[in-house]
Parts: C-alpha cells; structure tokens; sequence
C-alpha cells in the first residue's frame, strides 16, 4: 500500500512541472448538455454548451440586455407594424467554411418552428419567414409583436446545405428508433469547434479560426460534466478544473476564503415563489372542509406576514438570495423597486388577520415541494412550514423530486406548493401568461392555484400585440398593481448565482446562466 | 448435462422477464419524463402530444409487451435524455465499470487474503486487533463518506491522485481501456480502493474464521506431528482448505461489485454504467434505465449460471439427482 502511494506521489510530481497551458479552460458543470441538435431541447444547460459552437441571431449580455450576434440590427418594417426585419452580419462563415446567408436564417427558423423542435413555442407567433435578400431576413407575425426579438436568444442557426446533405431537416424525435446526425455533430458558426464529445464524460472544443469577431483568449475548454457537489468542488481546489459553474450555496464562503481561487456571485433571472389554491371548492389536504382558506385575502395576507424572508436569505440560503416581494425578477421590463418592497415579518398582526378571517385556530394543509431543482427548495419550505406554524397554519411537507413534482404542478393537483419561473424574454408579459392569466388553451399553463381575474385577462391578452410601448408598459404596471395586491403569488426570493474559478480568471455571472468563455478574459 | 443446463437456461429467461415486469411496474412511480423533456415553455397540447408520441399513453401491458418484444432483438430505443442509442450508450460505458469492478476485487481478493491469513495466524498480536477494529470501520461507513474522504485527503490535501474521471483513454475498437495510460491507472487507484473496502473486508473476515476453523481441524495436528514446515501447514494446507467458500463468495460478490457500484461511481464521476443510470433516474428516462435493469439481471443470471455448472461437475450427487429426474 505504501509503495503504490510512493509511487502515485511520484507520478504527480511528474505532472505537476508540466506548466499548465493558460488558453486551455477546463470547465465544470453538474450536468451535460442533453444533446447538440440546437432545436431539439430548450433547456439551459444544452443551450450553454451550444451557445459556444452555434450562434443565435441576438444574444444576452451579463447585464441582461440585447445585444447583436448575427443580426447587426433589427427592427419593425416602417409600413407593417407585423413584420420585424433583421440585418444579418457580414462575412461569417460557418465551421464547414460555408458563407452563412439569409437562406440560413430562414431554414433555422423553419426548423425551429416544426412540430418536434422544443424552441417552437418561443416562435409561436411568427406566420412566416423570408430571405429578402443575402443579408436581410423578414419574420412576418401572426400579429404586432413588439417584443419578438427577446424570443430569438436561444434559437441557433444551422448551414441549410449541411443540413440537406445530412438528412437532419428535421428535429430529433424521441419516439423514432435512431439518433439524427446533428445529435452528436454540429457544423455552427459559433467561436469554438467541436473536436470531440463523450456525453457525461468530456468535450473539447478549441478556437474557430474564421471566427467573425476577435480571436478569444481560451483557445481550448475541456467541458467536464461532474455530478457530485463535493467532488465537482474538489476539483477545482486540486487544481484539476479551471472553472465551476455551478457551486453550491453551502461551498460559497469556503471557496472565497482558499488561496487561488475566486468566486464571482450574481442575481440569476429567477423568481422562487409559493402559490396557493384558489376558487370556493374546498382544499383537498385540509381540515377545512366547507371552505378553501386561500380564498380568503385576510388568509393569504396573513401568511405573507408570517414568512420572514430575510431570515430565509440568512439561514437557508447564507445569504446567497435576493428576497423579493414581487414575483418577477429585477431583471424585467416591469419590475420596479416599489412592487419589490415587502412587509417586516409580524406574527401577532398575522394571527389577529387569520382569527379575523374566522380561523383562529389554524388550518391543516399540504405543501408540495421539489427537492433536487432549486437551490435548497426543500430547506426554504421546510423554513416556511415551521414560519407558518406559528401563526397556526400547520403544514405537512410533501418533498419529491422535480420528476414527481411537476406532473403534479401541470396537473393542479396540489393546494400549496413551491415553484420557480425563469423569464428568459425578460418581459413581464411572459408571467403573466403563464403564471397569472385564467388556464385556457396556450394561457395559463402553470397557473397552477387557477387563479382567475377576468379584468386582468383582457390586459394581458392586449399586451401581445400593442405596439405603443409607453401605453403597454402602463397596461403591466397595472397588472402588477392588482397582482400583488391580490397576492396571486406569494414570492420569496430571486437565486444567486455562483462560479468558482483558479486565480488569473475572471468570468462574471450570466444572469441566464449562459456565461460565454469566449468572452472570458485571462490575466496573469 | 445438456438438459441440465437447457433447464437452467429456461429458469434464467423467466427472471429476465420477472426482472423485467417487476422494473416496468417501478417506473410508473419514479416520475414523469415529459417534465424533464420539455422546458417551461411547453404548453398542455405540446406535452399530450409527446406523451402520444412516445406511447406512454397505453396501458401499462401493452408497454411491457413492446419493451419485450424490442429487447429480444437487442433493441432497446433511444435515450430520453441523452438522444442516443441505449445499447450503445451501455456498450460504451460497460468498460469503464468492467475495469473497475476487477480491480477492486483483485484488490480485496489479494488483501482480504492476506490479512485474513495473518489475523488467523497471529491472532493475539496488536496488529490484528487493529486490523479488525478497522475493518468494522471499512464494513459501517458508506461508499459516499469513504470516497468523499479519500478525495480530501489525496486528491485536494496531497494532491497525488485525480480527484474524479478516468484519465485518458485508448481506444481498442472495442473496448476503451484505462489500463494502458499512467492517467487512467492513477484514476483508477481511488475509487478501485473505495469500491474493494467492503468486499475486503467481508472475505478478510471469511478468511480469518475459516482459517481458525482449518488450523484446529485433525489433519493439521497430524501434519504438524511429522513435523512438517509452519510455512508448509499454513500455505500449503490450512490456506489451501480455506479458499473454497472464498472463491465461491468472491465470484457471487463479483456481481454485486458490478451492479452497486453505482455509489462510487457517482462520487468519482467514474464514466460507468452505474453513474449514467443515475443521471438516467433522476430525469426519468426509462428506456436506460429498463435496458440497464436488465443487463444486471443478466450478470447475475449468468454469473448465477456458471456457479451452477461447476457445481453440477464438482458435485456428483447433483447429477445422480437430475439422471433421476429425468427419467
């Protein structure tokens, strides 16, 4: 045993004179992207990994705002308020050494709008797609759609030709009895090429010397799925990854305190909420058994001063959270600090509201929570609980994995439970259609407590197609006004984001979590 | 022998498909894979129409008999999650997993006897009660402490060995080895130590008490009266005696290695079988997951097979019984 320890010790002193080449980023992450088909699934971590090798028309910068890709600019036609045009990038050429030309653009959209692409119904509203010319692409929608550009961040573009020639017009289907080829090869315009590909294992891509845009300091990242936490973690304190993206809350402080390494935080785009069964039918979990209790304003006023956020921010989240008294983050067009205000937590207020409201003994009631897709999801209800036990809501916690939790969630089988909404149009109007509109047909899809306001049903419908900007962000400042003061939602915090990288480094966070590393400046 | 060995071959299809129905019925409470397959965008229409698509609609029966009827020409769809070919995806990570189960039993193989050996020999000295506290250490913490651990201490305090992954790779064609690289080996050391402890242990133990039972049997007095060597009566004799149990446990254990070590390979990112089947649960991708089910069954089937076999031309009174039965 000892020899076989001499020995390794001696191997890695052998390694370790080798100078560790700065242009080569190896990157960690918990999981790896589910496939390369850049239309096939629209997930975050498939979109990371692809955003490096294909590239969008427009993208996010870490601020949050719009910027070019390969749409130099974009606007609505002067004489038709439906139809947005983009002005494409000269001289880029994809990795094949094909030149990228509108006919691109329009096949990329087209495929992204059939029925087996899961970018579809980010398109949902375009009636059709037309190459003017080289470089200029009209997208003519179903109607005004003044906020169309903020859909198109994650919709790569493909080489027609290559395409053709590959047989992949079409997006993967899970149900046919093979795997496409553009699963497992990609052909982008994006800085990097893929060199090679071992899903779960190991990716390297290196640099794309016909890059449109400046050579990139990181010549080579080696992608490096690792799924354990603490191993993921002591990876990089070993000295074996360069970077990690994701770390968990409870490493943060370690992290930050080790020689060498450097950690960077930031607000990601998402709003961690409760929500709440409405309407007059009975709770299926309570108690009560002639009443539904989150009908009650007084009820869902008094839980909202029962819960005391900054104490979840300390102590769940070692204060790695932004609490938010609003459910939208601060991100998006409608998001202003007044609705983010919440109310100082007050027990006696709460219990002198519930006994008010005619239960001053309490209620019983179910709280279905995930507990593998949000930072501590289970920790902060498992807080919640005991938050509002004192004011007598006692709750019995029903703890499952994102895998059980969502059928329930689409189903509306649940009377209380907790969810998390990322808005990656960085509207508000993207809420409210799903989170707040009455569930019916394309609306209201994880209205999930079928909350239902008829008033506030036109709004929202009206803003998809008013195109008078000032009027339509007086329209959502509205709705917000009545959304919270219904408390439709009951918002805890919006998550943080952390990436632990070696000393020399410096990648600030993405408030999508889609950090590009060709942007990653390397130091001394 | 032929009969024999057809009528064994016959039970073992029935446990595939046992394996196989009780597995499919488990799935149904593991959760939905639409949820994982389709973002947030996705609308009611979108996910009742995949759900169409990909069958899971029909009852439970007409499922099971699909899968059946699929798996029996070795084909066993796409991954939900992955978009690639299952038996594909196995074959490249068997492996990975193939390495590291032999060498975690090589490892508790070599050092489970030995210590067996020397705890059985000296079984008074300090060594030997140190020996057996630690074991009941190696056999009450879990594969997740152990390996956790032992990344701490050798990968990030020391930093001699790899914290995770399996080093490079060469490609054989058919089989991609990390035996061939100094990388791959050093991968290999931590989590081959962390899989082997409990098997270490549990035959160094066999070992011991087989041993002690050995060295007070009559024909050991009888061979230390000649006055034969103590290297002779121990080695050639006593040790010669114990190892029949042993290498029955060991093969059976074989199987386990393979199919738990799900756990190290998890805490190692060791690209094996064992981690994609748990990246498989957690997104509900039941086509990995039923293809891997049924590839342990068939380990064990086959392993379980073998035994038998052996036994049947070790053991005459197994075939006494079955010329009787066949008549």
């Amino acid at each position: 045993m000892r020899k076989l320890l001499i020995t390794a010790s001696m191997l890695a002193l052998g390694a370790a004179v080798m100078p560790a080449s700065a242009e080569t980023v190896r990157w960690a992450r918990a999981s790896d992207a589910l496939t390369l088909d850049p239309h096939s699934q629209n997930q975050g971590v498939t979109h990371n990994f692809n955003h490096h090798i294909y590239e969008t028309l427009l993208n996010r910068d870490v601020e949050g705002n719009l910027v070019p890709r390969l749409a130099t600019e974009w606007f609505v036609k002067e004489d038709d308020p439906t139809v947005w045009v983009f002005k494409l990038r000269e001289g880029v050429k994809f990795h094949g050494g094909e030149d990228f030309t509108a006919e691109d653009v329009v096949f990329s959209l087209d495929r992204a709008r059939t029925e087996k692409s899961n970018m579809r119904q980010l398109h949902a509203d375009v009636e059709s797609v037309s190459a003017v010319d080289d470089l200029t692409v009209e997208v003519k929608m179903k109607g005004p759609s003044p906020l169309y550009p903020n859909n198109v961040t994650n919709t790569f573009i493909m080489d027609k030709g290559w395409s053709e020639e590959n047989d992949v017009v079409e997006v993967q289907d899970f149900a046919a009895g093979e795997d496409n080829y553009a699963v497992r090869n990609t052909n982008g315009t994006g800085p990097y090429v893929l060199t090679s590909r071992e899903p779960d294992v190991r990716s390297v891509l290196t640099a794309f010397d016909g890059h449109w845009a400046e050579a990139p300091d990181v010549t080579e990242i080696i992608y490096l799925p690792i799924r354990e936490n603490a191993t993921r973690v002591a990876a990089l304190l070993s000295g074996e990854v360069d970077l990690v993206q994701d770390v968990p809350v409870q490493d943060i402080e370690r992290l930050s305190a080790t020689d060498g390494v450097k950690v960077n935080t930031g607000p990601e785009n998402r709003i961690i909420y409760f929500g709440y069964k409405f309407g007059d039918e009975p709770l299926k979990s309570s108690n009560i058994t002639d009443k539904n209790p989150f009908n009650d304003p007084k009820v869902r006023e008094a839980m909202e001063l029962a819960i005391d956020r900054e104490a979840i921010q300390r102590v769940v989240m070692r204060g790695q959270s932004v609490p938010a008294g609003v459910a939208t983050p601060p991100f998006v067009n409608g998001w202003t600090p007044e609705l983010d205000a919440y109310p100082a937590p007050d027990v006696e207020k709460a219990k002198a509201l519930l006994a008010e409201a005619g239960y001053a003994d309490g209620f019983t009631v179910t709280l279905d929570t995930p507990n593998d897709r949000y930072v501590n999801d289970e920790a902060i209800s498992q807080a919640v609980v005991g938050m509002l036990g004192q004011i007598g809501i006692r709750v019995t916690l029903a703890s499952r994995p994102v895998a059980q939790h969502s059928p329930i969630i689409l189903a509306n089988d649940t009377d209380f439970y907790l969810l998390g909404w990322g808005v990656p149009t960085f509207d508000s109007a993207y809420i409210f259609n799903d989170l707040v509109h009455t569930k019916d047909g394309n609306y209201g899809a994880y209205n999930v407590g079928l909350y239902s306001n008829p008033d506030l049903d036109t709004k929202i419908q009206s803003l998809g197609t008013e195109t008078d900007l000032d009027k339509r962000n007086a329209t959502v400042a509205e709705i917000w006004e009545v959304v919270k003061a219904d408390r439709v939602l009951l918002p805890i915090h919006n998550q943080v984001l952390a990436y632990a990288m070696k000393e020399g480094l410096d990648l600030p966070v993405h408030p999508e979590n889609q950090p590009l590393l060709n942007e990653l400046k390397v130091g001394e | 022998m032929l009969a024999f060995i057809l009528r064994r071959l016959a039970q073992s299809i029935v446990v595939m498909l046992v394996v196989a129905l009780i597995s499919f019925m488990l799935f149904r409470y593991v959760g939905d894979p639409i949820a994982s397959m389709l973002g947030q965008e996705s609308r009611l229409s979108d996910i009742e129409e995949l759900r169409q698509r990909l069958g899971l609609n029909d009852p439970f029966y007409i499922q099971f008999a699909r899968f059946i009827a699929n798996a029996v020409q070795g084909e066993f769809g796409i991954s939900y999650r992955l978009q690639q070919p299952v038996s594909e995806l196995i074959m490249t990570r068997l492996p990975a997993t193939i390495e590291l189960a032999f060498t975690s039993a090589l490892i508790a193989l070599v050092f489970g006897i030995t210590l067996g050996v020397f705890t059985a020999l000296k079984p008074k000295s300090f060594a030997t009660a140190a020996i057996m506290t630690l074991s009941l250490v190696g056999v009450s913490l879990p594969t997740f402490l152990i390996g956790i651990g032992l990344i701490y201490i050798f990968a990030v305090e020391l930093q001699w060995l790899p914290s995770f992954g399996r080093g490079e790779v060469v490609d054989l064609g058919w089989w991609r080895t990390g035996l061939l690289t100094e990388s791959g080996r050093r991968s290999l050391i931590l989590p081959a130590i962390t899989l082997s402890l409990f098997q270490l242990t549990l035959i160094m133990r066999l070992v011991r008490a087989e041993m002690l039972e050995v060295l007070r049997a009559d024909y050991i007095r009888f061979a230390k009266a000649r006055g034969l060597s103590q290297r002779a009566i121990n080695f050639g004799h006593a040790l010669k005696n114990t190892l029949v149990p042993v290498i029955t446990i060991t093969g059976l254990q074989l199987g386990s290695v393979i199919a738990f070590a799900i756990v190290t390979e998890t805490v190692f990112q060791w690209p094996g079988v064992g981690s994609l089947f748990i990246n498989s649960v957690q997104v509900v991708d039941v086509p990995v997951m039923a293809a891997y089910l049924m590839f342990i069954a068939f380990v064990f089937v086959v392993i379980n097979l073998i035994v038998d076999i052996l036994y049947y031309a070790v053991d005459p009174r197994l075939r006494v019984h079955s010329i009787g039965a066949g008549k």
